[in-house]
């Protein structure tokens, strides 16, 4: 189903983030959404997150949706140009994916073959124009496609804790012009930011998730800070996971902390998106902690 | 060896109207084709018609220092003028409008490569020479050499304290035009219709 009708339902609409492995097993990653995602409305299938080459997103979006889940296509700019990236979305559209979300994508540089080249032909907004002139039943070189057009539920990214945060809003126009219908936050750990940021966005009238990450130790939260853009986990949080080390471990301050967040933001928003970066048993907690389990 | 075309006859008008304007010519290199006949003639239009404060023709305006004492002479002229109208390279326009950081600097070409030598760069500028130049669309920062993804359509979100994530000794190209264009008054050009490269290099499909 698409993510949109969710919106205009006026559900708070709670996703989750599955990564393909690097590799051609995904039993166990079938089992894990099954089991620990199935109270959230949809799953969002990484595209070679942080460009380290994995399993295809759209191969694992079609494993998941014959597995009941409802899932998201991540698309990014990064390994395809304008001809792979509509062949991809006519795929997508044929088995039967309703939910897109486009990204530039990370640079090569940042992943597991740095020595690739970069593609980039499109970047984010000139992907979500692609999406919508191919729904008009056109492709971007002009040329019509044959029988009915494919519909997609077209997402995107923004980063509502970056520090040049009026040029994100800048882009976030730009995407809602092209055509932008929902859009998932980079990861908050500070609501105040968040809050302010969203009363600007809300003048674009498109459902905000804020993007959660539950923290699974101060290291980790220190590595964020040095080396996520549009990520700052502050010194109380850090403390916080500091203070008992096995409670931390356990996941329970994570949850904790990240149950706090989705309250305080809440109110200012229309749904989360959750990154579990490999903690998906804790979304349960998380869901029922943040009190959204139904 | 570079190519410098005009960019059409309403885009120029377009950039210019109802502005008074001062006009830059770069004829320095040899190594560029600079179309000098059809940019007088397009010059003795704009005068004809008005509000053209003044009109400098010199060379190697990628030079800063030799700009800078080129420009001196004219500083009257460019005060009063809305706009600065460069016919040059990517590497002159950029030059131009960093030095004229307060000032609308708008580029009359579009550079296009040639093979060879690639005439004189300095260090801090560089031109893609994708032969369909954005610069006035950026407050005459290039985001195809200023981005490590020349990205056309604003910043990814991949710059940390103004720095790009793939280089932190880089800054965020996207994050210079955004200032340079607050600056300039001009955040309206972040509004511009989705931007979508052209790669085709013949001219039939260009």
């Amino acid at each position: 189903m698409k993510i949109t009708e969710l919106f205009e339902r006026g559900e708070f609409v709670v996703s989750a983030e599955v990564g393909p492995p690097k590799g051609i097993h995904i039993e166990h990653v079938v089992e894990e959404a099954k089991t620990y995602l199935k109270g959230v409305h949809a799953v969002n299938v990484t595209d070679n997150q942080s460009s380290v080459m994995r399993l295809g997103s759209l191969a694992v979006c079609k494993v998941l949706k014959d597995a009941g889940l409802n899932p998201i296509f991540q698309l990014t700019c990064r390994d395809r140009n304008r001809i792979a990236l509509q062949s991809d979305l006519l795929s997508a559209a044929m088995l039967g994916i309703e939910n897109l979300l486009l990204l530039t994508g990370d640079h090569t540089k940042m992943g597991d073959h740095p020595q690739a080249k970069p593609v980039f032909d499109l970047d984010s907004v000139s992907l979500i124009h692609t999406v919508k002139q191919l729904e008009s039943g056109v492709d971007l070189g002009g040329n019509a496609l044959v029988g009915e057009p494919p519909k997609f539920a077209k997402g995107a990214v923004v980063s509502p804790c970056s520090d040049s945060v009026d040029a994100q809003l800048a882009k976030m126009e730009r995407k809602v012009r092209a055509g932008a219908e929902y859009f998932q936050t980079q990861a908050v750990f500070e609501p105040e930011k968040f809050i302010k940021f969203m009363e600007k966005a809300k003048q674009f009238g498109k459902p905000v998730q804020v993007g959660i990450i539950i923290p699974k130790s101060a290291g980790m939260a220190k590595f964020m800070n040095n080396n996520v853009a549009g990520v700052h986990v502050p010194d109380d949080m850090i403390e916080e996971l500091k203070k008992d080390k096995e409670k931390t471990k356990a996941g329970i301050t994570g949850v904790e902390i990240a149950a706090r967040i989705i309250k305080e933001c809440k109110p200012y928003c229309q749904g989360i998106h959750i990154m579990a970066l490999g903690w998906e048993s804790k979304v349960p907690a998380l869901l029922e902690q943040a009190g959204l389990s139904e | 060896m570079l190519m410098t075309q005009l960019k059409s006859k309403e885009t120029i008008e377009s950039l210019v109207a109802g502005k008074k304007v001062f006009i830059l010519n770069c004829l320095g290199c040899k190594e560029i084709y600079f179309p000098e006949k059809e940019a007088n003639e397009l010059q003795k239009e704009l005068s004809a018609s008005g509000d053209v404060t003044g009109i400098l023709t010199t060379d190697y305006v990628c030079n800063p220092d030799n700009l800078k004492l080129r420009l001196s002479k004219y500083q009257a002229e460019i005060d009063a003028a809305d706009v600065v109208l460069v016919f040059s390279c990517g590497v002159g326009m950029q030059t131009v409008a960093d030095y004229l950081e307060n000032k609308r600097v708008y580029t009359a070409c579009d550079t296009y490569p040639m093979p060879g030598f690639q005439g004189v760069t300095p260090l801090e500028y560089d031109c893609g020479q994708c032969g369909e130049c954005y610069l006035n669309l950026t407050g005459g920062i290039c985001p195809i050499t200023a981005c490590s993804k020349s990205l056309v359509n604003g910043q990814c979100g991949g710059s940390k304290d103004g720095k790009c994530e793939v280089d932190s000794n880089m800054e965020c190209g996207w994050e210079r035009i955004y200032r340079r264009l607050e600056k300039l008054g001009r955040l309206d050009a972040m509004k511009c219709p989705t931007q979508i490269r052209n790669y085709a290099t013949d001219d039939e499909t260009k």
